[in-house]
């Protein structure tokens, strides 16, 4: 077997590690594997050319971005931060947490489409994460956008959508996961009932609420614990004076 | 009626007025860069038919293309545009108050009617959105319908809504990209055979006679295979041809219903880890403005290997009852 197609997957790792343009890295990476098996570059060109126009899809989120745009020139993400910060009773945690069990739910009855980081993370989710986590601090000034919390909370808003979605899309039946099993299965002779699949996906879509939930709380209260420990530092610093 | 094919259209048409306001701002790598994308997207469903009819030309071209933007990506780097001042944000959130927030929950709810009905909707004997992409074309429309609720909501100039969607756009840059050509190198390991060729080398090495070898092989296989081809469906073929169906299921006897749930979940916690799946961890990077590529990473993976543990032992515990 010719063993030379691998050089392409050494390229891409080589590529992140290096912290390349990912973009070039991936289509060179494609090309010279391609090449590599023996293709003629016109064969490569024609691969390369047909499976991202098929995948087109992955590029469909884009469509949101005109409405989202629009309210944020109205102050969508300005007033998301107020609101939130008014209501005493939401925390970090439970607006993550909730977000989550809500992702999970939609995504087990095939609705995926329903949220993502471009429909409710960005207008949504995070600035209303960033202001809860503030009024925990008990910061009332808005935070300069890229201090390192800032960066933290939305990241850890971007993470529990992701988590919402994979583990509540492999219990759906009619969708991705499962039906590629199933035929995978029947291609091979082997005749199983996709309910069944999906059924043995749910104590992982369980383990991922409670294990993610239990990181969302902990790094909330980690938070709180940076505060105490500041103001009792900054309190230390008045006192001489 | 709809088909999946106008919201294409409607997206190359997005990226063209990008590319217009880039060409008459003098970012000539940024305009060529989402003209080229337009034309690829608003040439596509031509292109797959040419391909289907047995004529490679199309797709050879679009081939080239996809080449163009890999040479343009690098030169792209993040410009400021400019956004409405803040000042002028503040104001019109304390006008319109909560009213605001109704365009933009319009997505997600419209989204999932549209999901749910859009195809039982007939309008002169077809459905009103066709199956079975009711969902992707819902929200196509659904962030339409938004988009006017938003124009009318908060009164701006047409020139607003372009202004607008192409500061997003440009935020995005090549990172918009990856997801597409990631898939793409995802088709060029397959045809090149890459994939078979890792599972033969796992293969190879493990102890085939013990199932916990076996189980650790399948479980880990996917997780890497994923991380290198950013995808569990592409790696799931591959792994389950290669170690899951020949020593889990026929040589040990396992459940091949619980190997095949389990081993794809593997593999959704590899999909936490890479960044090759741009489209969930690389895409929000840019999308949120986060400051390092690898930070919603840093923030899944002691969740993705906690659930690869639990995988690993459901497989083990699970499989052989």
């Amino acid at each position: 077997m010719n063993a030379w197609p691998l050089l392409g997957v050494a390229l891409v790792i080589l590529g992140f590690a290096r912290r390349w343009n990912p973009v070039p890295v991936v289509v060179v990476a494609g090309i010279l594997s391609g090449l590599l098996a023996g293709f003629s570059p016109a064969h490569v060109l024609e691969l390369l050319g047909t499976s991202f126009t098929a995948n087109r899809v992955l590029l469909l989120y884009v469509v949101t971005l005109p409405a989202i745009g629009l309210l944020e020139r109205a102050g969508l993400r300005e007033h998301a931060q107020r609101w939130i910060g008014q209501l005493a009773g939401l925390t970090l945690a439970r607006l993550l947490i909730g977000y989550l069990a809500l992702r999970q739910l939609l995504s087990m009855l095939g609705l995926t489409n329903v949220a993502g980081q471009a429909q409710t993370v960005r207008p949504l989710l995070a600035p209303m994460a960033e202001a809860a986590a503030r009024r925990e601090q008990g910061i009332d000034e808005p935070v300069p956008s890229d201090a390192r919390q800032t960066m933290d909370v939305r990241a850890l808003a971007a993470a529990t959508d992701n988590i919402g979605l994979f583990f509540g899309e492999d219990v759906f039946i009619a969708l991705g996961g499962v039906l590629l099993i199933h035929s995978f299965y029947a291609q091979q002779g082997i005749t199983l009932s996709p309910l069944h699949i999906a059924l043995w996906a749910l104590p992982t879509a369980l383990a991922a609420f409670v294990l993610h939930a239990l990181r969302v709380q902990r790094f909330a209260r980690r938070r709180k614990v940076d505060r105490d420990g500041a103001s009792r530092g900054s309190e230390d610093q008045h006192a001489p004076s | 009626m709809l088909h999946l094919e106008w919201c294409y259209q409607l997206l190359a048409l997005l990226l063209a007025a990008t590319a217009w306001l880039n060409l008459r701002s003098r970012h000539h790598a940024r305009a060529a860069f989402w003209l080229i994308l337009a034309l690829l997207l608003a040439a596509g469903h031509w292109v797959l038919q040419a391909e289907h009819a047995g004529n490679p030309l199309p797709a050879q071209l679009a081939g080239a293309g996809v080449l163009a933007l890999a040479i343009l990506a690098p030169g792209m780097r993040r410009v400021d545009t400019e956004e409405a001042p803040l000042q002028f944000r503040q104001s019109l959130a304390d006008r319109l108050g909560h009213r605001l927030l109704w365009p933009a929950m319009l997505i997600p709810s419209l989204t999932l009617v549209f999901a749910l009905f859009g195809s039982a909707i007939r309008i002169a004997g077809e459905p009103l959105l066709n199956p079975p992409q009711q969902a992707l074309i819902g929200l196509a429309l659904a962030s339409l319908v938004a988009m006017f609720a938003a124009w009318a909501l908060t009164r701006a100039p047409a020139s607003a809504v372009v202004h607008e969607s192409r500061r997003l756009i440009d935020i995005l840059g090549w990172a918009a990209l990856l997801p597409l050509v990631l898939a793409a190198l995802g088709s060029l390991f397959e045809a090149a055979g890459v994939g078979q060729l890792l599972a033969r080398l796992v293969g190879e090495v493990i102890p085939t006679a013990s199932y916990g070898a076996c189980v650790l092989a399948y479980g880990l296989g996917m997780l890497v295979f994923t991380v290198i081809m950013g995808n569990a469906f592409a790696a799931f073929p591959v792994l389950t041809a290669g170690i899951g169906l020949p020593l889990l299921v026929h040589l040990h006897g396992a459940n091949p219903a619980v190997v095949g749930s389990l081993g794809m979940l593997c593999g959704y916690c590899g999909t936490l880890l890479t960044p090759m799946a741009a489209n969930f961890n690389i895409v929000p990077v840019a999308l949120l403005e986060l400051d390092s590529p690898w930070a919603v990473i840093r923030a899944q993976w002691p969740a993705a290997l906690g659930l690869l543990a639990f995988n690993l032992l459901a497989m083990y515990l699970l499989a052989m009852h």
